[in-house]
This record gives structure tokens, C-alpha cells and sequence, in this order.
């Protein structure tokens, strides 16, 4: 029987699939293209606009990732901000310490990202194997209790060796190396990881375990590894968010990681929708400009905030976007080929 | 000898605030199995209102015991009405989602009312302090061996101890010998059951948030005479007052009374024996206990182990 006999072909269900590599090689591109977009705003653009576009990227790194935790696997994490302190101070302790110059500050720094995330992945196994077994509210607890605890030592610790922590004064002067290159490059990594995770075979166990962890156990779902692979992937991500944090202002303060900032995380991945990737994008880009908005009004701001977050859970829970994504393809610009 | 002893009285005294604030999650969690955020904030509005009315009294020259009662009265009745009206409007219509969109509601609650608090326009974000009322002096001391040092107990801690207990054995005659407490039980046996049986739920549930805000009201005042007053007082006591609540088993309230007195021996023996290079740790230890606890008893020492049903 020939193709065109069938009433419902193969191309009908699945229309105009591009190839693997074509979309790998367009994420290369992508990504090789931000060296000279970012070397153009460096040149071109307000300083403030950029300032802004950096925490925007950064701030959709930590959301997105988070939104693996909590809106795909649907494991209630308030301690985002915890991993991304361990990254953080990982990144800017290393950083200030080495101080590399020339053409070894990038490789450095490469580096510097990736081990920031594979020590807040660290972080996230050591939390996640004992307080996974924990559901909903407690967990919510305990990871809350693990940030919490994170502060509490980095405020302690003034240095460990000869390496500076800076203590509850904070760690100063850190080369300032985050530029809108390194955000972009972790932002779009993070996403297409994250996407292609949760639109592939690979990603229905997370979403199994969202929606019902006691009928994806009896499925056959392992659903403790799929938790803790969520927290992992999540806080590797966190990691990485927190060490182009460190070296965006060249500052950092224990104080900067506490539970107001897991909670700003959390706010953008229940705005966005518990589960739509664009959803987060679209509400870390609009959750950090709205502040700059409202400037004027700083002290009634987390007012604003906290009413904003109790209004949607009463007439939106699910976020502005659900679990759906802007695209109404979503599953093409992720998943390609068989 | 001495100065142990000394640690554990003062341990009771911080205790007992725990133990206050503990039953508050205890009770809510008994009947609608949700951690209610928002109550370490509701304690500090206790505090807040404590202070506010505190102020007026002390400048208008009222006597001392009149003040006091004033204080603790005006701080239980507004925390019953805030408690009240958060149930009503934040946690009510939510009822039948599930219990993640109320934790999430819950934490935006506790959020709105920190922030308001620390808008200069409410209260502002610095601590103040309680106008004088008494001064805090030690009405029983004692010796212990040989030591020099008497073991003393101050008049707060004294007031604090004995508010605690009388409020305690009004609690467990309300629960146990009223009708409403009755109910109260039923509710948090069986939910669904308890409204076929005639009980309206919805009063029963608020009745449980008035009591659970008013005790949380009267630690917040306690804690306003023991220490400061300032809009984020409730987060880092509140915690641990869940902890507590955890520690004893959420959902019984002998529990709630059992972790908080525990939770205030341990914090105050760890301040007190813990090498000064560590004590900052002292901090983060109700976190370990939490974990801890709920790595090798999540039931907590005296919950009832359930089984998920499906």
C-alpha cells in the first residue's frame, strides 16, 4: 500500500519535520551569532538596557529551571535560591581568587559555569535523596529549610584556606565577567535542555510523577530517581544562574540568597504557568522589568507582589499560561526527527 | 548544676512561646491538612497590635496589670478577626484545589503581611520596642550545691509560663469537653463524614483559625515584651514553631505542646554549650531537627502514622 492510499499519513500526523542535525546546527548558530550580537549592545546599547537584558537572562535561567522542579515534576521546591548561592559563591570565590587575564578569562569562566552547576548539582543530590521522599507541603518546608541553612553557613564561613568567602560582610570585587554572551549562551542552553527533556519519551516520567505519583509508581515509573534527576538538572541549572549572578555586579551577600529570593523564582514559575517553559521566559522577562516600573512605588512593591500572587492562585492557578506554550506547535521547535 | 538548670527554665520560657504558636499549625493542619504559611505573621500582627495599644496606655498612665490584660486581650481579638477573614478570603474559595495552590496562597499571604507591616506608611521595617511596663526582675531564686550563683526564674518568665499553661488547659477543655471542640475533632477525623453528621464545617474551620491566631497573638505579645517588635519577627519564630509542630506530630496538639518545650530546650542548651565559634550554627539547627525528623520520624513523637489512599 503506497503512502497516498492511506487516509492519515505519517507527514499528515507529524507535518514537515526538520532533521536532527539541521536544528542542532541552528542552535550552534545561535549561539556562535551572541558573541557578536553581545559584542554590538556592548557597543551600542544603553548600559541600562543591558544591565536589564542580563538579569532577564539570568532570571529565565533560574526560572526555567525551577519550573522543571516544580511545575514539570511537580515537586513544591522553595530553596531555588540555596543552590544558586552554592554556584554563586563556587563561581566568585574561584573567580576573585585566580583572577585570570587575556584570553584565558573566557575558558576560565566556561569552566567556571559548569562547575558552579555541577557543584549545585552536588547540593541538589545531598537535598534531594533524603527530602524527596517528602511530599507537597513538607518538602516545601525542608527545601525552604535547606536554603535557610546555606545562609547560615555562608554567614559564618570567612574563608576556607586561602580562598576568601567574605562572611556575613559578603564577598566584594570579583571580576565582573558576565556579559550578555555568557547569559544568552546559559539561557538558551537551559531551555533547550529543559524543552527538549519535557517534549521527548525521556520527559513523560516527570510529568507521570506530577500527575499522579502513586499510579506512575504503579506504572513502573521509578518516581524517586525522576524527582531527584528533576532536582539535579534543576539546581545544576541554579548553579550556573548563580555564578553569572556573582560576577554581574561583583558582589555578593549571603543575604542575597534567602527565602525572598526563592520565593521571587517561585513567583515567576506560577505566573508563568506551572509547566510551560515560555510561560516562564515570558514572566522572568516581565517579573524583573516590572520593578523598574515600579521604582516610584518601592515600598509598596512586594505589597504589589504578594497581592498579585494570591489574586492569581484565587482566580488562576494554573498561571497565565497553564501547562500550554506559546507556540502552539510546541513539540516541533524541540523535538525533531524520531 | 546551677546554670543547667538555670538553661532548662529558660528553655521552658522560650518553649512555652513555641508551644503557642505551634498549636496554631497544629489545629489548622488537623483539620485541613495545609500548612497555614501566614501564621507566623499572624503572630506578628499580635505583637504589632500589643504595641500599638501598649503606647497609648503607657502615655495615658494606666496601671500596669490594667495594661497588661488590656494588651493581651486587644492583641487575641484582632488576630481572631485576621485570622478570620485570611480563612474567608484566601483559603476558602481554594477549599477543593489541591493543597499546593494554598501553600502557595498561604505564602503570599505571609508575604503581604510582612510587606505591609514594613511599608513605613503601616508600621516600618525598623524594630521598636515595648513601652516599660514592669520591670523584669527575678521573683524566684533559689541555690543549687555549692554553687554561688542562685538559679533565678524573672517575673516574665513566670508570667509566660503560667499565660501558657492556663491557655493550654483551656484549649484541651475546649477540645475535649465543648461541643464545638467536638466538632472540631470530628472535622479533623474525617471531613467529609463530619459534614453528613450535621457539623457545619466552614464555622468549625474558622473557629479553628480565631483560636489558633489568638494563641499566636498571645506568644507575639510574650515575644514583645521578651524582645522587640519588627514586621519579620514571624518568619524566623514561626518556623520554628512549625518545626515544633512537626516535631511533635502535626495534628495532635499534646504534640504541638511537647515540640515547642523541646524545641526551646534544645535551642537554648545549644546557645549555652555550644562552642562561641559555632554559635552562629544555633541558628540553623531547628532546620536539622526538622530534617531530621522527618528523615526518621516523619509521623513526629506523637502523630499517628496514615496510610496514603487513593
Amino acid at each position: 500500500m503506497a503512502d497516498s492510499d492511506r487516509l492519515i499519513t505519517p507527514t499528515m500526523l507529524h507535518p514537515a519535520r526538520v532533521p536532527v542535525w539541521v536544528v542542532n546546527v541552528g542552535i550552534l548558530l545561535v549561539m556562535v551569532s551572541l558573541w557578536p550580537i553581545s559584542n554590538a549592545f556592548n557597543k551600542y546599547l544603553d548600559p541600562y538596557f543591558l544591565d536589564l537584558l542580563i538579569h532577564i537572562g539570568i532570571a529565565i535561567v533560574l526560572a526555567v529551571s525551577l519550573n522543571l522542579i516544580n511545575g514539570i515534576t511537580g515537586q513544591f521546591s522553595l530553596g531555588h535560591a540555596g543552590f544558586m548561592a552554592v554556584g554563586a559563591y563556587t563561581g566568585g570565590v574561584l573567580l576573585k581568587h585566580y583572577s585570570p587575564h587575556g584570553a584565558a578569562l573566557p575558558l576560565f569562566f566556561l569552566g567556571l559555569m559548569i562547575l558552579g552547576g555541577l557543584a549545585a548539582a552536588a547540593a541538589g543530590v545531598l537535598v534531594g535523596v533524603p527530602t524527596l521522599r517528602l511530599r507537597g507541603d513538607y518538602l516545601a518546608i525542608a527545601t525552604l529549610g535547606f536554603g535557610q541553612i546555606i545562609t547560615v553557613i555562608l554567614n559564618q564561613i570567612d574563608s576556607i584556606g586561602s580562598f576568601e568567602v567574605g562572611g556575613s560582610a559578603g564577598l566584594h570585587n570579583i571580576p565582573i565577567v558576565a556579559n550578555f554572551f555568557w547569559t544568552y549562551l546559559a539561557a538558551l542552553l537551559c531551555v533547550v535542555v529543559v524543552g527538549r527533556l519535557v517534549y521527548s519519551q525521556k520527559g513523560r516520567p516527570f510529568l507521570a510523577v506530577r500527575e499522579d505519583e502513586i499510579a506512575a509508581a504503579a506504572m513502573g515509573v521509578d518516581t524517586t530517581f525522576y524527582k531527584v534527576a528533576a532536582f539535579v538538572i534543576g539546581a545544576f541549572f541554579a548553579g550556573m544562574a548563580g555564578v553569572l549572578d556573582a560576577t554581574v555586579s561583583g558582589n555578593l551577600d549571603p543575604a542575597g540568597f534567602n527565602f525572598v529570593r526563592s520565593i521571587e523564582i517561585v513567583m515567576m514559575v506560577v505566573i508563568g504557568g506551572s509547566g510551560s517553559i515560555t510561560g516562564s521566559i515570558l514572566a522572568a522577562a516581565i517579573l524583573t522589568v516590572l520593578p523598574e516600573y515600579l521604582r516610584g512605588l518601592e515600598s509598596w512593591r512586594l505589597v504589589i507582589y504578594a497581592l498579585l500572587l494570591i489574586v492569581m492562585m484565587l482566580l488562576r492557578p494554573e498561571g497565565v499560561l497553564g501547562n500550554r506554550e506559546i507556540w502552539p506547535t510546541r513539540r516541533k521547535l524541540f523535538v525533531t526527527g524520531r | 548544676m546551677a546554670i543547667l538548670l538555670q538553661q532548662l527554665i529558660n528553655g521552658l520560657a522560650i518553649g512555652a512561646v513555641y508551644a503557642l504558636i505551634a498549636l496554631g499549625y497544629t489545629m489548622v493542619y488537623g483539620v485541613l491538612k495545609f500548612i497555614n504559611f501566614a501564621h507566623g505573621d499572624v503572630y506578628m500582627v499580635g505583637a504589632v497590635i500589643g504595641y500599638a495599644l501598649a503606647v497609648p496606655l503607657v502615655n495615658a498612665g494606666a496601671p500596669a496589670g490594667v495594661t497588661l490584660v488590656l494588651i493581651f486581650l486587644g492583641a487575641m481579638l484582632g488576630c481572631a478577626i485576621l485570622g478570620f477573614f485570611i480563612e474567608l478570603l484566601c483559603y476558602r474559595p481554594l477549599r477543593n484545589r489541591p493543597r499546593l495552590v494554598a501553600l502557595i496562597t498561604a505564602i503570599g499571604v505571609s508575604l503581604l503581611l510582612e510587606n505591609l507591616f514594613q511599608n513605613p506608611a503601616v508600621f516600618g521595617a525598623n524594630p521598636r520596642t515595648m513601652p516599660h511596663l514592669f520591670d523584669i526582675k527575678p521573683v524566684i531564686s533559689f541555690h543549687v550545691g555549692a554553687s554561688p550563683d542562685p538559679v533565678t526564674i524573672n517575673n516574665l518568665d513566670l508570667i509566660t509560663l503560667g499565660l501558657c499553661l492556663v491557655l493550654m488547659i483551656g484549649l484541651t477543655w475546649f477540645v475535649l469537653k465543648t461541643k464545638m471542640g467536638l466538632a472540631l475533632r470530628a472535622v479533623s477525623f474525617r471531613f467529609d463524614t463530619a459534614s453528613l453528621m450535621g457539623i457545619n464545617t466552614d464555622w468549625v474551620i474558622s473557629v479553628t483559625f480565631m483560636l489558633g491566631s489568638a494563641l499566636a497573638a498571645v506568644a507575639g505579645v510574650v515575644d514583645a515584651m521578651r524582645y522587640h517588635v519588627e514586621p519579620l519577627m514571624g518568619l524566623s519564630q514561626g518556623i520554628k514553631a512549625f518545626v515544633a509542630a512537626v516535631l511533635g506530630g502535626i495534628g495532635s496538639i499534646p504534640g504541638a505542646v511537647l515540640g515547642g518545650l523541646l524545641m526551646g530546650l534544645v535551642e537554648t542548651l545549644l546557645r549555652g554549650y555550644l562552642p562561641s565559634a559555632y554559635s552562629g550554627y544555633s541558628d540553623a539547627a531547628a532546620f536539622f531537627v526538622l530534617i531530621l525528623i522527618l528523615l526518621i520520624r516523619p509521623t513526629g513523637l506523637l502523630g499517628k502514622p496514615t496510610a496514603e489512599k487513593l
